[in-house]
């Protein structure tokens, strides 16, 4: 692709990523906040993609789009209203929320302006999703190594935070209640 | 598309995020506001990445970045599930048993 084109896709897709993460905010529909994330998502994935991360930009759209369908449904879940339909406002102190965010950009714009950074090292290889993946379990394999447990250990702790009532409740913090203390008598062996 | 207008706009997007996630009372809300601040993260590593030294390595990082993501949605997800089952609400201000 031209460097011309690349140049006006990447303004057409950043413009739509910081507006539509701006609309996540300002719309009055949690529906609608969903939808403006995920297209938010979506133009960084597409930016990436400008940037030659064929692997982690594909992955970053793919995994968006998901994530933002799960958390629909716990919209609908925990607001107890149609999200499509309901107005909302829900802020405390929007104007100390803004000081800091517009601090937070000068600081970081300047330093991205200001920043004498050095030149390119190196060349990108041929095909960079394969020497992703022959980094990853080569030279790199201790990083996935340590991001296994974490993920486990993410699935186990979401599950223990998340679960109402747990063997513990059921038997007692020793396990040693013979019959299980249930809201309902009933079910096998009970 | 040169390296300075790339972490321009991922100033940006992390600015819009920041505000988001101190404003917003929902927890979900909050969690958007996260997400979009590691959104921001996501884009300007790329853009490191690319213009500074386009070896696999920062490519790893970008990926501890998404799965960092994942890690902090499924525990916000988790911990907006209990508190809405104590407390019966999904609001950041029925939490503040650890304020000061």
């Amino acid at each position: 692709m031209s460097g011309v084109l690349v140049d006006i896709g990447f303004w057409v897709l950043g413009v739509l990523a910081v507006a539509s993460a701006v609309v996540v905010f300002v719309v009055d529909s949690m529906a609608r906040a969903t939808y403006a994330l995920a297209l938010s998502f979506v133009a960084v994935g597409l930016a990436l993609l400008l940037l030659q991360q064929n692997y982690v930009g594909v992955v970053t759209v793919l995994m968006m789009v998901m994530e933002m369908a799960v958390m629909a449904v716990y919209m609908v879940m925990y607001m107890g209203m149609n999200p499509a339909l309901m107005p909302m406002s829900m802020v405390h102190d929007k104007r100390a929320a803004l000081a800091v965010s517009v601090a937070a950009f000068v600081v970081l714009g300047a330093g991205a302006l200001l920043v004498p950074w050095p030149v390119r090292r190196g060349v990108p290889s041929p095909d960079v999703t394969a020497a992703l993946g022959e980094s990853l379990m080569g030279k790199q394999m201790l990083v996935m190594v340590v991001v296994s447990p974490v993920m486990v250990a993410t699935i186990v702790g979401g599950i223990v935070l998340a679960s109402g009532r747990t063997r513990y409740d059921r038997f007692g913090d020793d396990l040693d209640v013979r019959t299980p203390r249930d809201p309902e008598r009933g079910g096998v062996g009970r | 598309m040169t390296l300075q207008t790339v972490l321009l706009v991922a100033a940006a997007l992390f600015a819009v995020g920041l505000c988001g996630a101190i404003s917003q009372q929902v927890v979900v809300m909050v969690m958007m506001g996260l997400e979009v601040m590691v959104n921001a993260v996501i884009l300007a590593a790329g853009a490191m990445w690319w213009f500074l030294a386009p070896d696999p390595t920062g490519q790893v990082l970008l990926l501890v970045v998404l799965a960092a993501m994942t890690v902090e949605m499924a525990m916000g997800f988790a911990v907006a599930t209990l508190v809405h089952r104590h407390r019966g609400s999904d609001m950041t201000d029925s939490a503040t048993d650890l304020a000061g």
